[in-house]
């Protein structure tokens, strides 16, 4: 159902500038390298598209308004590629909309230029430079002896692996700008089951007192327990789920709240429906009065 | 049954139409960027984002729904996003960063600048110092970047390379001195991070080959003749050199000494602001490979490369010390901040 997984992804939380703490998902390091490499693809191949129409103009004799326009072309994909996309279209480049990724400034105000740019600097240190010692060590530092050149790239791998390092996932140019990049949110809003009403085409409702719960019996379960009951029902709706499951989980609920034996047998689904309306509401009350039960007791 | 709705589902049967149309202008925004909104949609954006956040505040408070909980967090995220994630325009970022912006961080750095400039003085000093004492040293200053002119060259062929008339080629010529010089200058402003020290090397290395040259020519008694030669796109190559020092140590120092911040909270601080140095930088670099890639290659009279020198020092010390003052005030941009 819900797409953000809460559980087990590293969340950093944004103060937005009205007061409101929001929750973001870290975009996990694979993710993040997949975006790039997406993003390098079209750099590249941009860069040989350039050139190849650079060619075909030398051979009509226009050889030197093509090279110049294919060095500065080059020049502005390789280094304002990132840029112009993270600031026309607001911190995603087609890469990360493939990968569902985002920038965001981590002290919550808006994403600005300058930290666009501040970010995307830096991968010269993290990226261009790295590459240009593992293609051509002569290049680099050509009078260092053989381990000057090893140490060298050790500390250069050291920046081009930052992300690795931290939680949050920052890389070089995510401390110099003050960003972060974030899973974009997706979830889609789902029928409320507190406020359902039976379909049409099911047998009419059956009356209320058969599904009275007492306050002894909505004093169990928990939050916790309450929400994946939640979750069990959408999945039902969905379709996703076994009916045999629910059944299961209403024989457990029945037990526990010592459910009267003589109306054991009323229907499944109305039955946890009408337990997670009465259970919501109980719980809601709670929490209006400052009492906040995360889990059941025992 | 009303009686039995609980007022948490009452809550979201009331502000759920607000959430779905909220929800249909992102997807258009997300799709097609702001400019897929009308005017009037655009003004409703904001609103409809302050509700969904007051929504989203009292949802936590009373609302046990999770699948709500998720979905007014993740629209509320989105809406975030659209409201503060692009601010401008591209062309509307690059207009006030020239009228603004550039002129506003140079004044704000500018004791920097001065210590790059100073770096860059010393080495050239020291290059000529060092040539002059002993022209083997020549070689060691200034390296791959010869191009024949060495010690062992007649006079004649280095006064040649002063005068040297460029054919069909300039464009790429131009774009070539644009590209490289670029280059440099950005990776002067990344290796900040590396505490600065790199930056401090680079300067100086720009320096002392510049002397040693200057060393050698005057020494051929055709000194003021290189100057003319160097000066004209020198004087913005240099000066956007010493930008991106002034960055790069900028970076450094702000990692090494944060002061009251902790040093990723500083970083950041200063981070975006010397960003700005480096960019403008590049674009100094693209005037001065137009200047050196066709000017000088085209115009071969002394008197009108000084007249261009001196223009255009007097032209980057006017848009430094004047412009955008008035207009940065307005938008927050003071020195005093």
């Amino acid at each position: 159902m819900a797409a953000i997984s809460l559980d087990r992804a590293r969340i950093h939380a944004i103060r937005t500038p009205e007061g409101v703490s929001l929750p973001f998902v870290v975009a996990p390091a694979g993710d993040r390298a997949v975006a790039f490499f997406l993003d390098l693809l079209a750099i590249v191949g941009g860069t040989i598209v350039v050139w190849l129409l650079a060619l075909l103009s030398s051979t009509i004799g226009l050889g030197a308004v093509g090279f110049s326009f294919a060095l500065v072309t080059g020049f502005l994909l390789w280094n304002f590629y990132f840029v112009w996309y993270e600031i026309h279209r607001g911190g995603v480049t087609p890469g990360k909309r493939r990968t569902g990724l985002r920038v965001i400034a981590r002290d919550g105000g808006p994403l600005t230029a300058e930290a666009v740019f501040a970010r995307n600097l830096m991968r010269n240190l993290e990226f261009y430079l790295p590459v240009l010692a593992l293609l051509a060590p002569e290049a680099m530092l050509p009078e260092a002896p053989g381990w000057g050149k090893l140490l060298a790239f050790a500390w250069m791998l050291v920046f081009a692996l930052m992300p690795l390092f931290n939680a949050d996932r920052l890389r070089c140019g995510d401390l110099v700008a003050g960003t972060l990049v974030v899973k974009a949110p997706k979830a889609v809003l789902l029928d409320d089951l507190a406020a359902r009403r039976s379909p049409p085409a099911a047998p009419a409702p059956p009356p209320q007192e058969e599904f009275a719960f007492t306050r002894e019996q909505l004093d169990i379960y928990g939050i916790h327990e309450l929400q994946v009951l939640e979750d069990l029902l959408h999945r039902h709706d969905d379709g996703t789920l076994d009916g045999r499951i629910l059944d299961d989980v209403a024989e457990k609920i029945k037990t526990k709240i010592d459910w009267p034996r003589d109306r054991w047998n009323v229907p499944v689904r109305p039955f946890l429906d009408a337990f997670y309306r009465a259970q919501r509401g109980s719980l809601e009350k709670r929490m209006l009065f400052g009492q906040r039960r995360e889990r059941k007791r025992g | 049954m009303s009686d039995f709705i609980l007022k948490s589902a009452q809550f979201r049967k009331e502000r759920e139409q607000a959430w779905r149309e909220l929800e249909g202008l992102l997807a258009r925004v997300e799709k097609d960027g702001l400019r897929a909104l009308s005017a009037e949609e655009l003004n409703r954006l904001p609103v409809l984002y302050r509700s969904a956040a007051s929504s989203l505040a009292v949802a936590t408070a009373i609302s046990l729904d999770k699948n709500l909980l998720d979905y007014l967090t993740a629209l509320v995220g989105r809406a975030y996003i659209c409201v503060y994630g692009a601010k401008r325009r591209v062309g509307e970022a690059v207009s006030r960063f020239f009228l603004i912006d550039f002129p506003w961080v140079v004044r704000r750095y500018l004791a920097f600048v001065a210590v790059s400039l100073v770096l860059v003085s010393a080495g050239v000093f020291t290059g000529y110092q060092q040539t002059t004492s002993d022209p083997e040293r020549y070689y060691s200053f200034v390296g791959g970047m010869a191009q024949g002119r060495t010690p062992d060259a007649s006079t004649k062929e280095l006064r040649e390379f002063l005068y040297h008339r460029g054919e069909g080629d300039l464009p790429v010529f131009a774009s070539f001195l644009f590209t490289h010089n670029s280059k440099v200058g950005m990776l002067c402003f990344a290796l900040g991070f590396v505490a600065g020290v790199p930056v401090v090397y680079l300067l100086f290395a720009t320096g002392l080959m510049l002397g040693a040259m200057v060393a050698l020519y005057a020494s051929r008694g055709l000194g003021a003749e290189f100057w003319a030669w160097v000066l004209p796109h020198g004087v913005t190559e240099i000066g956007a050199l010493c930008l991106c020092g002034a960055a790069g140590m900028v970076l450094g120092i702000s990692l090494v000494f944060p002061g009251r911040h902790t040093r990723l909270h500083n970083l950041a601080l200063h981070g975006r602001d010397v960003a700005l140095l480096a960019f403008g930088a590049v674009a100094m670099f693209l005037v001065a490979g137009a200047i050196e890639g066709f000017f000088r290659q085209l115009v071969q009279d002394v008197t009108v490369r000084w007249l261009v020198a001196s223009f255009s020092l007097a032209f980057w010390i006017w848009y430094f010390a004047a412009v955008g003052r008035e207009a940065g005030r307005r938008h927050g941009r003071d020195l005093a901040r």
